[in-house]
This record gives C-alpha cells, structure tokens and sequence, in this order.
C-alpha cells in the first residue's frame, strides 16, 4: 500500500534580495514517517521550515502539506500543522493546565473535548500533581515534553520540531524520542531539525542541507554506505566541509 | 471568538502573576494622584516672612498681623537690622522679608504717603513672583480701607472672577495631566514590553504558526491592557471625584468616550514599538525617553506650550498628549460639549489610524522576513 504523501516539495527556491536562502530543493514526506532535516546553521533550514509552516511564501518552486498549496492556504496549513521551537515555547507564569488549555484554545479544540484531552494528557505525562504549577518552576525535560504534547494536542497531520532537544541530557533526550515514536505510530508526520547526530539515527529517513541545496538525503543506513563511514557524524562532516556559507 | 476569549484569559494571568505589572497597573494611578494631590502641589501657602520693623507703630502692627493670618504667610521672624536679612534668606528662614521704614503710620496719616519694602528670595521665580503678589494685595486691601472714607480723583474698581476653577486648586490642572502621563505610560510600555517578551521567549513564533490570524494576534495581545487602561481611568476619575473633590463639570460618557480613543492611540504606539524591537528593556526604554518625556514636556500639563519658542510649540502638535490634555481640560473644568473638542478629537484619531498602519505595516513586512 502507498502511503499518502504528506509534504512534498519541488525545485522549492526562496531568495531575499540576491541571496539564495533555499534553493531549489525537492523532497517528499510520508504519512507517519520521521524526517530529518540536517544542515549547518544557516544553510537555510530554518527558512525552508517556515515556508512549509506558512509563515512564508516562496520565490518559486512548488510546495504542499497536507495537501495544502503553501501559495494560498497556508490558514489550512496552518490548521494541520503543529510547531514546537529550540526557544522553550510556553508560558512560564501560567500553569500545567493552564497552557494545555491556551494552546488547545487558539488551536480552535471546542471547550469540552479541551477538557478531556488536557486532563488524558496530564495523567499521561504523569503530571497530576503538577498540574496546577507554574510552568517556569519545572525542569527543562519536561517542560520540552509539555510543549511537544501540546504540539500535538489537535492531532495534526504534520508536526514540525526545530531543534527540540537543545540543552537537554541524553537520558531525556531519549525519552523524548520515545514520545516522537508514539507520535509517528499514530500516523503523525514528523519534521524535525537538529544538530545532534545520534538524533539523525533515529529518523527514518535524513536530508541534510548545505548552502541552501539538499547535499544528500535517503536513510541513515542508506547514507552511511554511501559516504562510507561509521555513523551520521561522519555523513555530516564531508558534506559540510563543502560548505561556502556558515553564520 | 473562543480563540480570543482564551487569549485574553491568558492575559489577564499574565498580569496578575506578575507582581511589577500589577504594582504599575493600580499602585501608579493612585501614587501619583495623591503625590500630586497631596505634596507636589504647586499652590504656594504658608510661607515663611520675616519682617523688619523700624517704626513699630500701630499701622504696622495691623499689617503684620493680617499678614500672619491670610493662610499664605506665616510670621517667622522679627528682624532687627539690615545685615540679619541676608542670614535669613541664606538659612531658608523666609521667602519674603518685609521692610517697614521708621515713622511709617507718622508719614502715612501725614504726608498720605509712606513707602514700604519687599524683598524676595528669587532663586524660586514662580514663587517669588506669587508671595510679591499675595503680599501686596494684603497691603493694597489695607489701603483700601484707609480711603474708604474719601472721594480720591479717580478710581477704577476692578472685579475679578476666576473661571472654571474659582478656588484656584490645582488638582484641576494635574487630574488631566495624570491621566494623560499614565494611560500614556501604560498603554504604550505595557502593551510593547508584553509582545517583545512573547517574541524573547520564543512563544511568539507558536502564535504565528497557529491559525490565529496574525492581526488577531496582535489584536488579542492589546485588548486586555485596553480594558486595564480602562479600569486606570475609571480608577483616577473615582480618585479625582471622591478624594480631590473635583467635579466632572462635563459629560461623563463624553470624557470616557474620548479617553478610550486616546487609549488606542497609546496603545498603537505599543504596537509600532513592539514590531520595531526585539528586547524587553529597548521597548522599555524607548517608551520612556523617546514616549514619556516629551509627553511630559508638550502636553501642556508642566510647562505652557504658549511660552515655548516657534520651533518647539509646532513640535508639540505632533505629540499625541498635547490633544488629550486639552480635550480632557475642556471635558472635565470648562465642562464644555463634543463640538469644542471636535478638532482635538478628529486630530488624535489620525494619529491613531496613522500609528496603526505603520505598525501593522512593519508587522507583515517581519513576517516576511
């Protein structure tokens, strides 16, 4: 059975004034599928991010999520998409519950179901009797793995991670990959960017960006072959040797 | 309209989570009408006099002692000599020393002419100015009486009445200023320090992704300091009716009307701050120095427009505040209707569309990039 393909991009090119942010690059994703999205810093990934997010629109090229053309519907993008950041995304001063029901609440979930999916989601997370902290007084792994659940909250189609597990340590870092994995068994696709390699081996599939282009892309097993050597860390450094632009 | 009212909740947590903002919500309005209720006052009362007497006579006697009586002065001082004068003035004893010549009451029922000195501590001008005042008209009243009795050749009597604010207090001049200073204050620091901060701690980018709309985000994010910017002004007014005992001579609905016009205009201030910087403290500093001061400085409240240089007093019809102040003058003393404020009204809701513009302007442009 095919899987429905969920992000799909070509020859999508963004430029601001002469300088080519994203250039040309094709990709699709599958439903379900745990993409990587490797690259330098700024060799153009956060840019790529945010067209597909809807936040900005293309030079040229074409680009869909969800089946949803980046030019005109990005508000329906928008609908199916969750987003968690490298900057820790909550609200300090409110509560467990309080940013559960926010976050559910601007993402349109009607006031009822609200309810239930916060209080599931707390028990979940084994946060009962946290639930009424403020969320500044919580340590940084579970704060991450709040912000993740409430990425997801409106089960999205697509859910888009920028660096999620900056500043975290191995142990949470794996327990975080662990909720990517239920994530991705509920059929939620998942994007997400990141600088640690070990990481890179977890997803199903990579792609890693050098100066605006995609270098190399396919599984990490695949990629290994490859470039022949013993792990991601390896890929990344001979592709990234090439690269014209750093920060 | 769900996804508003959720935004608004979060808010108003916000602020009241947040004991600095809640201090500069409610503490500022009511420290700042009863400082300038209560001790920055700009009436001058008792102040202190010396007095130097060389004829200590019946007439000066009758001087002196109505002086000490009027609520304007208090007899500090007997003084016995000239040299004790600069003392005086050096230690801060008086502001004023009176100077009566020898044989004062002899001259005056003889020759009908006497002379008498004041001398005034001028390192305060205003005040200066206004004891010189107070004092000669106590001695022109005493005159008056003295010639009560005969036809001088000519007499202009002068009636004078003080309008609007007959008793002359001066919380008719500072109620307006505070409004104006705070709402100026509150909606444009509040409301620009709170979107910086969503977009320091990253919670700004989560908004944006979300199928909020990003007006509605901005939207969302100034209404709530809106209605507290509201409340301020109900707050101040309370204030200003029930414990400063001045009268709203106007209409109510017509004051808040234009007040809730001149919130706006702060708060699109706000905005423009906000979509132009990046971190709490700019936004901070930038609705300080570059809103505050000249708030302070043109809108009438401190220092009048009508003694500025040219350059300066076109300057000032640029500062939002200017307008306000005179609007919520002519509301709350003149007691005057929306047609004399028409042109002030007209004048501010341009600023107000114009700020607004240009910050969602520069608002879609940041998205872009």
């Amino acid at each position: 059975m095919m899987s429905e393909i969920v992000i799909h991009t070509e020859n999508l090119t963004r430029k601001f004034g002469d300088f080519v942010a994203v250039n040309t690059i094709s990709f699709d994703v599958k439903a379900g599928e745990i993409f990587g999205f490797l690259g330098a810093n700024g060799a153009g990934k956060t840019t790529a991010m945010k067209i597909l997010c809807g936040l900005l629109s293309p030079t040229s090229g074409v680009a869909s999520v969800a089946g949803f053309d980046v030019y005109k519907e990005n508000e329906q993008i928008k609908e199916n998409i969750g987003y968690m950041s490298q900057k820790f995304s909550l609200y300090e001063n409110l509560t467990v519950r309080e940013n559960i029901r926010f976050f559910g609440g601007i993402y349109g979930i009607d006031r009822k179901s609200l309810k239930v999916k916060s209080e599931e989601l707390i028990q979940r997370l084994g946060l009962g009797l946290e639930a009424d902290k403020l969320v500044g007084s919580l340590p940084l792994g579970w704060k991450q793995k709040i912000s993740f659940s409430v990425a997801i909250l409106h089960n999205p189609k697509v859910v888009f991670l920028d660096e999620p597990t900056g500043g975290v340590d191995p142990i949470t870092r794996r327990q975080f990959w662990d909720m990517i994995y239920e994530a991705s068994a509920k059929g939620i696709t998942v994007f997400v960017t990141t600088h640690y390699m070990d990481e890179a081996e977890y997803c199903d599939r990579v792609s890693i960006m050098v100066d605006g282009a995609i270098a190399a892309m396919g599984k990490p097993s695949e990629l290994k072959k490859q470039f022949a050597v013993e792990n991601m860390d390896g890929v990344f450094l001979q592709l990234a040797r090439g690269a014209k632009r750093s920060e | 309209m769900k996804v508003f009212f959720a935004f608004v909740k979060k808010e108003f947590w916000h602020v009241i989570r947040d004991k600095r903002s809640l201090i500069i919500l409610i503490g500022l309005p009511i420290v700042m009408m009863l400082l300038f209720g209560f001790a920055l006052t700009s009436e001058v009362k008792n102040s202190n006099i010396a007095i130097l007497d060389f004829s200590k006579d019946q007439a000066t006697k009758t001087l002196v002692e109505r002086i000490d009586q009027s609520q304007y002065f208090t007899v500090n001082k007997y003084l016995d000599s000239e040299n004790e004068m600069e003392g005086v003035f050096r230690k801060g004893q008086a502001r004023l020393v009176l100077i009566f010549p020898q044989n004062f009451e002899n001259d005056l029922s003889k020759d009908k002419k006497t002379q008498l000195r004041l001398v005034a501590d001028a390192s305060d001008p205003n005040t200066a100015n206004i004891t010189i005042n107070y004092a000669s008209a106590i001695i022109r009243d005493y005159q008056n009486e003295l010639n009560e009795n005969k036809k001088l050749p000519y007499t202009i009597e002068m009636e004078t009445r003080m309008l609007y604010n007959p008793q002359l207090k001066s919380s008719y001049n500072f109620v307006p200023g505070v409004m104006t200073l705070i709402m100026m204050l509150l909606g444009a620091m509040m409301t620009s320090v709170s979107i910086v901060k969503e977009k320091e701690m990253g919670t700004m980018e989560i908004l944006l992704v979300s199928p909020m709309k990003p007006i509605m985000v901005l939207v969302s994010k100034a209404v709530p300091y809106m209605v507290l910017c509201f409340l301020d002004i109900i707050l101040i007014l309370l204030m200003a009716v029930y414990i400063l005992e001045m009268p709203i001579q106007g209409s109510l609905v017509l004051l808040l009307a234009e007040s809730l016009l001149f919130i706006i205009t702060t708060l699109s201030l706000g905005l423009l701050i906000s979509v132009n910087v990046n971190s709490q403290q700019v936004a901070m500093f930038i609705s300080l120095v570059a809103l505050l001061m000249p708030s302070l400085i043109f809108s009438g409240f401190m220092f009048p427009i009508e003694n500025m240089p040219l350059p300066l007093q076109v300057m000032s019809n640029l500062i939002p505040t200017k307008w306000y102040y005179s609007i919520v003058k002519a509301i709350m003393v003149k007691g005057l209707s929306f047609e004399f404020v028409l042109k002030q009204t007209l004048i501010l809701a341009g600023m107000t569309v114009f700020f607004l513009t240009i910050a969602i302007k520069k608002f879609k442009i940041n998205l872009e990039a």
